[in-house]
């Protein structure tokens, strides 16, 4: 990576600053010559946009149901993708129900982001038994496997959107604490910190200069895989009757409803699950690529 | 060694006491008076007051803790709101049948993804490898729900070749071992097998590809050795790394299956769950929480101490 950014003639080495942008530089001509990682990145683009631009996009309200279009099969005249169980034009119900999943699925990921990268950053700077303290309460969260964590959280609390975000949230905390721990632990020992303390900068701009610069792309990295997980998880929630309640439309919640339906028109009812599919894998394979691309171990 | 896996045992104490308090809390969590969550709201005025005496919720929550704990370790884990059963009891049944699940699903994830993903990583770059990685974040990234549901679909609803739900004929909870029950077993075995199988191949494909660009391959090629022979020592050096994922994964699966569960009425600790929710059966909830996750502590533990006595390199620090 070095040697890239100081061959590069625009860049001048001796600023921090600069040779920083140099690395962004690669990181991006990097991902400009993967299509793989190109493609899905579109393809992330448009479940978002066609998510937050559902109400110009959806053909028919998604809540209006009919008794004699119910179940109707793909390419019904005015009805592209068909009806659900109770006559509910499908394309709407999937451009609206993107809306919910994908805020489902972000959002305890960002709130993740945001709470365990912090405690993350103190335990590995202050160290010892602040250290300890986080870290081993953490390792009690790790002991639960990450579903049954989050469908006890959501169970107890009951039904609901924001139950459904908070119980997600606390699963993704100690993992990425766990990233941004371990960087940070790293980072604190290398001797130009160690120089930078000497020369008189304070902890807090030791984190904000030198901790967070290297802290943020591995956790950044790793949030990004986590989204995949986050909206299978989500949806999953909201199948199971946790998360989402009807009639909001919901992919997840859309296939659990769907299920009566296999026997009659299993298309139909395999539906929305595709939606979750394609997006958690596009995530995914967004992921994987900024990860190689970013040259970030985790 | 010794007093790594010592230490390592000692670890678990304060992980569980942990894993208990979160689900002790998760009765306390619930909206509502935690008595609500112990007993049904019909329940008659002296019952309840018994149950309040019981549970000693007029008491401070770490006397409340102390007393639950000391009951859950005498394998008392309360009684369904629903059907008054024993909470205990209940699991004794179901748990089996999810470790059986579980265990199914991680030996097929196992074997297809430690040949998928040791293909992969020998022969990187080539179309086996473009394969191989692809079918790795297929499974990663396919809510096995789903798969379950169009799996149905397409063995059950098309073509009629497997049943599509339940453990036996009938819908039967008890299980035998002949032709008419495994065959119950084979579409939620398969679909639970999804996403340990895309893990175990990625972390094999990269484990193999760490080992191959180590310098002691190169010396073991120049010395002569057939392509077999050092194939032997590449199984070798992975197999800690592997086992380790293998094992994390059959973890989450007894965890994880509530979904599965769900989708093939299977009668094990999820659908268990998925019951206890529909009905907000607390104790129930609380009593399968915390089996399955000390479950998963005890299966670390294991792990780790395995991964300590293959791995030389580990039984020396």
């Amino acid at each position: 990576m070095t040697d890239t950014t100081i061959n590069d003639a625009s860049v001048d080495t001796a600023q921090v600053v600069v040779s920083s942008r140099g690395y962004w530089a690669t990181v991006a001509r990097r991902v400009r010559r993967d299509p793989v990682t190109l493609f899905f990145g579109a393809v992330v683009l448009l479940i978002i946009l066609s998510a937050v631009f559902a109400p110009l996009l959806a053909p028919a309200d998604p809540y209006k149901a009919s008794m004699i279009l119910r179940l109707k099969p793909l390419g019904t005249e005015g009805h592209l993708l068909g009806t659900d169980e109770t006559g509910r034009d499908m394309l709407s119900r999937l451009l609206y129900g993107g809306r919910l999943s994908l805020f489902m699925g972000i959002m305890p990921v960002l709130y993740a982001l945001v709470i365990g990268g912090a405690l993350g950053i103190i335990a590995g700077f202050v160290g010892g038994a602040t250290n300890m303290a986080i870290m081993r309460t953490m390792d009690v969260f790790y002991a639960f496997p990450s579903v049954l964590l989050a469908i006890a959280i959501s169970g107890a609390l009951g039904a609901g959107i924001g139950n459904a975000v908070l119980s997600l949230t606390l699963v993704f905390i100690p993992p990425l604490a766990r990233v941004a721990e371990s960087v940070t632990t790293q980072v604190r020992k290398l001797d130009y910190v160690e120089a930078a303390r000497a020369s008189g900068a304070g902890s807090l701009t030791i984190i904000r200069v030198h901790v967070l610069a290297n802290v943020l792309g591995s956790i950044f990295i790793y949030a990004t895989s986590l989204i995949s997980v986050s909206i299978i998880l989500a949806s999953g929630l909201s199948f199971l009757g946790l998360g989402v309640k009807p009639p909001e439309p919901e992919w997840g919640l859309m296939l659990n409803t769907l299920r009566q339906a296999i026997y009659v028109n299993p298309t139909i009812a395999a539906l929305p699950g595709v939606a979750i599919f394609i997006t958690s894998l596009s995530f995914n394979l967004l992921s994987d690529g900024l990860r190689s691309a970013m040259d970030v171990r985790i | 060694m010794l007093a790594y896996i010592i230490r390592r045992i000692l670890y678990v104490i304060p992980i569980s006491l942990g894993v208990t308090i979160i689900a002790f809390a998760l009765v306390h969590i619930a909206p509502g008076d935690p008595l609500n969550a112990v007993v049904g709201a019909d329940a008659p005025a002296e019952v309840v007051e018994k149950l309040k005496r019981d549970y000693g919720f007029d008491q401070p929550l770490p006397f409340q803790y102390a007393r639950w704990l000391g009951r859950a370790l005498t394998g008392d884990l309360g009684n369904s709101v629903v059907n008054n059963q024993p909470v205990a009891a209940s699991l004794a049944i179901a748990v089996p049948n999810t470790l059986m699940l579980a265990i199914t699903a991680t030996l097929i994830g196992f074997v297809l993804g430690a040949c998928l993903g040791g293909l992969a990583g020998y022969f990187q770059g080539t179309w086996i490898d473009k394969i191989a990685t692809g079918f790795g974040v297929t499974g990663v990234s396919v809510p096995h729900y789903w798969l379950g549901i169009v799996l149905v679909i397409i063995f059950a609803v098309e073509f009629n070749v497997l049943p599509a739900m339940g453990m036996g004929p009938g819908g039967s909870a008890g299980w035998e071992w002949n032709w008419t029950h495994l065959r119950h077993l084979v579409l939620p075995a398969i679909t639970l097998s999804v996403i340990p199988c895309g893990i175990i191949t990625r972390t094999v494909r990269a484990t193999v590809a760490e080992i191959l660009s180590q310098e002691f391959v190169q010396a073991l090629h120049a010395k002569g050795l057939l392509h077999g022979r050092v194939m032997l020592h590449i199984i070798k050096n992975a197999a800690p790394t592997v086992l380790a994922v293998m094992g994390l994964q059959l973890g989450y699966l007894l965890g994880g299956s509530i979904l599965v569960e769900t989708v093939f009425n299977w009668p094990g600790t999820g659908y268990l769950l998925n019951d206890a929710i529909f009905r907000r059966d607390i104790p129930t909830l609380q009593g399968t929480i915390l089996v399955l996750a000390m479950f998963f502590v005890v299966l670390n533990l294991a792990v780790d101490i395995l991964q300590t006595a293959v791995d030389p390199r580990m039984r020396r620090s």
